[in-house]
């Protein structure tokens, strides 16, 4: 009866020494905060920041101002509160971002998996990757757009439908990256001693992809990954800058940032505010990945 | 390796015939006209008897099956005459440019040698800053010099071209007068001062570029060589006694190299792509400013020899890619 | 010459007077920038203004507009007219006498044979000309002479003053053109990229899409002239960087097209190194109603046609009300600055084609507000107003552009204190004006309830503008959505009063037709609300002289005659 009571669940230990690992990597600590500050600030800023609505005459009078304790991030050129502006971008481009990432990230590394580890789909499928790599990315997304943009928003809604559009087009043009290297690495990997090792007592090959191929390009992927956050969110703003993207009155962080361009020089805290949003969450994410990536590795954890 | 080579080029013959028939059925099926651009006044009448003389309104496959010809015969034919003096073409039609009615590899070759100078050392440039970056990041992991590179290469990737080249633009041209915004592409470099002058006209698109390159690249290098840092052969090498540059700079670095090379084989086609914000930005006449051009007009055949000549170059380096996979791992075998 | 004489003389007597007569080619290279660059260089083949502007370096018709869109001779002694035997007094010929000694570039002489094979090769049908309709209704055009030219219409022309008049239609060299007519227009790649003209300047370069250099022409008509002795022309890029090389960097002379952002105007304008300019044509932003239902749930055919008229926007009362509940002072201040002016006509300029409409220019919110109680929208529980249970809801789109997606959260903010639930949209401009029949985006399918973008009249005359408005001009599925009349605005009294001006030949009488006609489709029938009445802004720097910014034609029209301040 002992025994029953000393033995502690395996995985909760294992989980616990990873969030120790973690947890001891400074930047790792530093980018969960501030990416949990970022999140923080889009879902409850709405409910803590909201000024007064002033009328289009007030609003152009107060336009183009700098910061100030009525508008902390100062207003654009017509008078409209950045601080609210920034806070609503920053729900879509958050948004945008990580499920973009995501799916680009998980369709590129199902692909590089399949393709590196079974030869016979090497072939078909890494030459479905170079015609992606080779279509020409606006005419793609215009025509993804028209085709499917008045059904999705049927089904969805218009504000959901655009969504879902947007980060599938994204998620669609930008997995190829992550595919080609994931695959570069399983072709070294499966002729590594512990997978021949593996394979040689009969492992199944879905458990060698699980337990040793996967653990072991979670690295590159985990650069892909801070990678595509970033150009989720400029993607988006090309999108939108083509008219393809959210309406017109939806800001994003990317359009903001595009927006500002043409007063760069004379307000230059147009530029600055989205530029430091999107350079933040870049930032963030690619401390927890190095956090992540370390604690995940068994040889760094013991030290 | 040969025969990997060998079936690999065969293969990728009905793969490119593949490819260039999707592009051609994706950039028709787009919306656009290529009337776009001209003015409203033109009535509508004028502007069908346009589309006629383009030849625009024939059936998709129609037009599909004389690209074909005019790509792999009357334009190869052309050059082979320009060569030999001879007449093989004809006198038939080459590929013509919908928005300026002049031949599509007219317009290539002018912008080849821009795109290859100003993307083509942005390339270098970022490649050269991004190697020792990553692998010193690797190797000094945490440091001050880890950090200050992270820094650098996050605002590299997560700040958009277009921006980062304005910025450089209101620094180094406007402020500081230091180099022109707009590139030259008349100026013949034949002495001194006229390469001091193409230097200044490229050191701004190459600053933009070379810095959103090497970010990128030196994230994948430094991880890459972390993730080879504490491998056991390393332990091994160290234990031997070899020393530290020997074990990073032999050992370390060839089995990091993987990804590394992936990356920088992905971006070489995108050389010769262009780098269609930048080359737009700074007025350099490339071929990324050429294709934006094109879809933008509509400009069908320009953006379906362009989309293709893209796919034959990615499709090369791919294999390219692979051929030094098996070079840098003797392990990896494709037969 | 005479006038060129007398200002000569003006320059003389006047000390402080620049070198502005210098010597022709004295005064070195004159340099442009375009934010889009130049395709090809013969306007008959054009896909935009950009080409037309830097070929009318070159190329010149025989007679050109002012900048007060008064007509000029080019290639010819004088403008012909009823009083000078010119035109015929049925109106059905005009007749044009070239000038002596006139010479191309290449030094060959320039005659009415070429002015004929000109003609001959726009008209063609194969060729794709895109300024075929200049030549509308032309019967013949023959040489009666080496140097006299005379154009037969089939029917009476009251303005004879299309064929070879202005930049969009110069006079081709036969000699060089002869083998490039119909199916081979396009394939001229050499005549069509470096045309020989009689302009102040020939091609001497070409790269598509890029650069043009020019050189002046030594066999220009005047000797004196042009002061430059190259040009060059680089395009590229986008409106900021455009204006910045010259007005920031002053790496350029002369900015075609600079529109950017009043308070950017400023700044760069601050740093003294050049001005901005603004040619007020004929180009007015405006929001189009949609007369018929664009409901997605209507059969693909019948959506936004004539079958279904507009459940809410055929309410006169309504359409008024979202008119006035707009500041058009406020949209202009914002958006254009120096280069826009409230308006409430489609035709705004020329002044004596102008109608003296202005009821629109003050916001009048109460009003509006009024007038939807008064069709019967009343505010439901969240604001919006609502009508049979249906709410009032507008779908509004327009181009990517920054200065409209101000525009459009300007009214957006508007029409929501109107009670209005106003849904926003922008399309990317070549598709919205691509005109592709599959495309559901097109300005001619206008699947939205109203539309925003800007158009203008083609010369000073609108009689051709307005009668885009008829009836059979609405864009259907019959004519592939082809039709120019956005609205689908259909009024018999119209379609009359059109036929009356086509006939029309007293200058005066025209005048009070087409205020007429602009009155019915903007205050009376408030089918198309204009905004602004748009000019083009241009920079050019504080060292060249001798610029005349023109609307009605190109605006280097007098290029021959700028020269270098120093």
């Amino acid at each position: 009866m002992t025994e029953t009571t000393t033995a502690i669940p395996k995985p909760d230990s294992a989980a616990r020494a990873i969030w120790a690992q973690f947890r001891s990597h400074k930047g790792a600590v530093f980018g969960l905060v501030v990416l949990g500050i970022l999140i923080l600030a889009v879902l409850i800023g709405p409910y803590l920041w909201h000024p007064e609505k002033l009328t289009v005459v007030e609003a152009i009078k107060s336009k183009n101002k700098g910061p100030s304790l009525k508008f902390p991030l100062g207003t654009d050129q017509l008078g409209r509160d950045m601080l609210q502006r920034m806070i609503q971008a920053g729900k879509v481009s958050l948004a945008v971002g990580f499920v973009a990432m995501l799916i680009a990230i998980v369709f590129g590394t199902l692909i590089g998996v399949l393709a590196g580890y079974y030869r016979r789909l090497d072939g078909p499928l890494m030459r479905l990757t170079d015609m992606f790599l080779a279509l020409p990315l606006i005419p793609l997304l215009l025509v993804i757009m028209m085709l499917f943009r008045d059904r999705t928003a049927s089904i969805l809604g218009p504000e959901l439908g655009a969504f879902t559009l947007i980060v599938f087009a994204i998620g669609i043009t930008s997995w190829m990256q992550a595919a080609r290297i994931v695959r570069g690495e399983v072709l070294a990997l499966k002729e590594r001693e512990y997978v021949l090792a593996a394979r040689s007592i009969g492992s199944a090959s879905r458990r060698i992809i699980t337990r040793h191929i996967l653990p072991n390009v979670v690295s590159p992927v985990m650069v892909a990954a801070t990678l595509g956050i970033a150009e989720a969110i400029i993607t988006e703003s090309v999108l939108s800058f083509l008219g393809l993207g959210f309406p017109p009155d939806f800001p994003t962080w990317g359009r903001l940032l595009y927006d500002g361009l043409s007063y760069m020089q004379v307000y230059p805290e147009r530029v600055i505010w989205p530029g430091l949003a999107i350079s933040l969450t870049v930032l963030s994410v690619n401390y927890i990945g190095d956090g992540l990536r370390d604690a995940l590795d068994p040889r760094i954890r013991g030290r | 390796m040969l025969t990997f080579t060998l079936r690999r080029l065969l293969l990728a013959i009905p793969t490119l015939f593949v490819i260039s028939l999707v592009i051609f059925l994706l950039v028709d099926l787009a919306p656009g006209s290529p009337m776009s651009e001209i003015p409203l006044t033109v009535p509508p009448e004028v502007r069908k008897k346009m589309i006629e003389a383009l030849g625009a309104d024939q059936p998709v496959m129609v037009r599909y099956v004389l690209w074909l010809r005019q790509f792999f015969w009357v334009e190869p034919a052309t050059l082979f005459d320009g060569w030999f003096g001879t007449n093989l073409a004809g006198g038939e039609q080459r590929i013509l440019s919908w928005q300026s009615r002049a031949p599509v590899f007219t317009i290539i070759g002018q912008r080849i040698p821009q795109t290859l100078t100003v993307i083509g050392t942005a390339y270098l440039v970022g490649v050269l800053i991004a190697l020792p970056i990553g692998i010193y990041s690797a190797y000094r992991q945490y440091s001050l010099f880890d950090q200050l590179g992270t820094l650098f290469a996050m605002i590299g990737f997560s700040v958009p071209t277009f921006f980062s080249g304005t910025l450089i633009i209101i620094i180094f041209a406007v402020t500081l007068g230091w180099f022109p915004t707009k590139y030259d592409t008349n100026l013949a470099v034949t002495d001194w001062p006229s390469f001091l002058q193409q230097l200044r006209q490229m050191a701004m698109p190459v600053m933009t570029l070379g810095l959103a390159n090497a970010a990128v690249i030196s994230r994948y290098m430094r991880s890459s060589m972390l993730d080879n840092m504490t491998m056991d052969y390393v332990r091994t090498a160290r234990a031997k006694g070899m020393s530290e540059r020997v074990v990073v700079l032999k050992h370390v670095l060839r089995n990091s190299m993987i990804p590394v090379v992936t990356v920088i084989a992905l971006g070489i086609p995108s050389i010769f792509g262009g780098a269609i914000i930048t080359e737009n930005l700074f007025g350099v006449n490339g071929i990324g400013a050429a294709l934006i051009g094109a879809i933008h007009a509509s400009d069908l055949p320009m953006v379906q020899t362009l989309a293709f000549i893209f796919a034959v170059l990615i499709v090369t380096f791919n294999l390219i890619a692979d051929v030094l996979y098996g070079l840098l791992d003797p392990r990896i075998r494709y037969d | 010459m005479k006038l060129k004489t007398a200002l000569l003389g003006a320059a003389c007597a006047l000390s402080f007077a620049p070198a502005a007569f210098a010597d022709r080619g004295t005064d070195g290279e004159v340099k442009f920038t375009f934010p889009q660059a130049v395709s090809i260089m013969n306007p008959f083949l054009s896909s935009g203004t950009k080409d037309v502007y830097a070929s009318s370096l070159v190329l010149e018709p025989l007679a050109g507009f002012d900048a007060d869109g008064n007509l000029i001779p080019k290639l010819v002694t004088e403008i012909p007219t009823v009083e000078n035997g010119g035109i015929s007094a049925d109106l059905t010929t005009i007749t044009w006498k070239l000038l002596p000694d006139l010479k191309w570039s290449d030094g060959s002489p320039v005659t009415a044979d070429d002015a004929v094979f000109t003609a001959a090769y726009c008209m063609d049908p194969a060729g794709g000309c895109a300024q075929l309709s200049k030549f509308d209704g032309v019967a013949k055009v023959e040489a009666v002479d080496a140097s006299t030219v005379k154009v037969t219409f089939s029917a009476p022309k009251p303005n004879p003053y299309t064929a070879f008049v202005g930049a969009l239609s110069p006079i081709l060299q036969k000699a060089q053109f002869a083998a490039c007519q119909g199916a081979a227009a396009p394939t001229c790649t050499d005549p069509n990229n470096m045309p020989i003209g009689t302009g102040p300047f020939k091609v001497t370069g070409f790269t598509v899409n890029d650069t043009v250099t020019l050189a002046m022409n030594d066999n220009y008509r005047d000797p004196a002239k042009p002061a430059f002795a190259s040009a060059v022309i680089k395009g590229g890029g986008d409106a900021e960087g455009s204006a910045r090389a010259v007005m920031e960097t002053g790496e350029f002379d002369y900015a075609w097209n600079t529109q950017i952002p009043p308070d950017s105007q400023a700044s760069m304008t601050a740093a003294g190194k050049g001005e901005f300019v603004v040619a007020f044509g004929t180009l007015v932003e405006r929001i189009e109603m949609n007369m018929t239902d664009p409901d997605p749930a209507l059969p693909e055919g019948e959506r936004s046609t004539a079958k279904h008229p507009h459940p809410v926007l055929s309410d006169i009362k309504v359409r008024t009300a979202l008119s006035k509940a707009i500041d058009r002072q406020i949209l202009s201040d914002v958006g254009y600055g120096a280069g826009g002016a409230p308006t409430c006509n489609v035709v705004p300029a020329p002044a004596a084609w102008a109608s003296d409409n202005t009821g629109c220019i003050a916001q009048d919110m109460e009003g509006a507000k009024k007038l939807l109680d008064e069709a019967g929208w009343v505010p439901g529980a969240d604001g919006i107003r609502e009508k049979d249970g249906k709410k009032l809801h507008i779908l509004y789109q327009s181009t990517v552009n920054p200065i409209r997606q101000d525009f459009q959260a300007l009214i957006k903010d508007w029409w929501t204190e109107l009670g209005v639930d106003v849904e926003l949209k922008a399309i990317d401009p070549s598709v919205f004006f691509g005109g592709d029949a599959g495309s559901p985006d097109t300005f001619q399918k206008f699947y939205a309830d109203v539309e925003m973008y800007a158009n203008n009249s083609d010369g000073t005359d609108p009689e051709t503008y307005l009668s885009q408005y008829q009836c059979v001009n609405a864009p259907s599925p019959e004519n592939q959505w082809q039709g120019e009349n956005m609205n689908r605005y259909c009024d018999p009294a119209y379609d009359a009063k059109v036929k009356v001006l086509s006939t029309t030949v007293d200058v005066a009488e025209r005048q009070k037709l087409a205020k007429e006609l602009n009155d019915m489709v903007t205050k009376d029938s408030m089918t198309v609300i204009p905004l602004v009445h748009r000019g083009t802004l241009s920079a050019h720097s504080n060292t060249l002289g001798g610029v005349k910014i023109n609307a009605w034609d190109s605006e280097m029209w007098n290029v021959a005659d700028w020269f270098r301040v120093k």
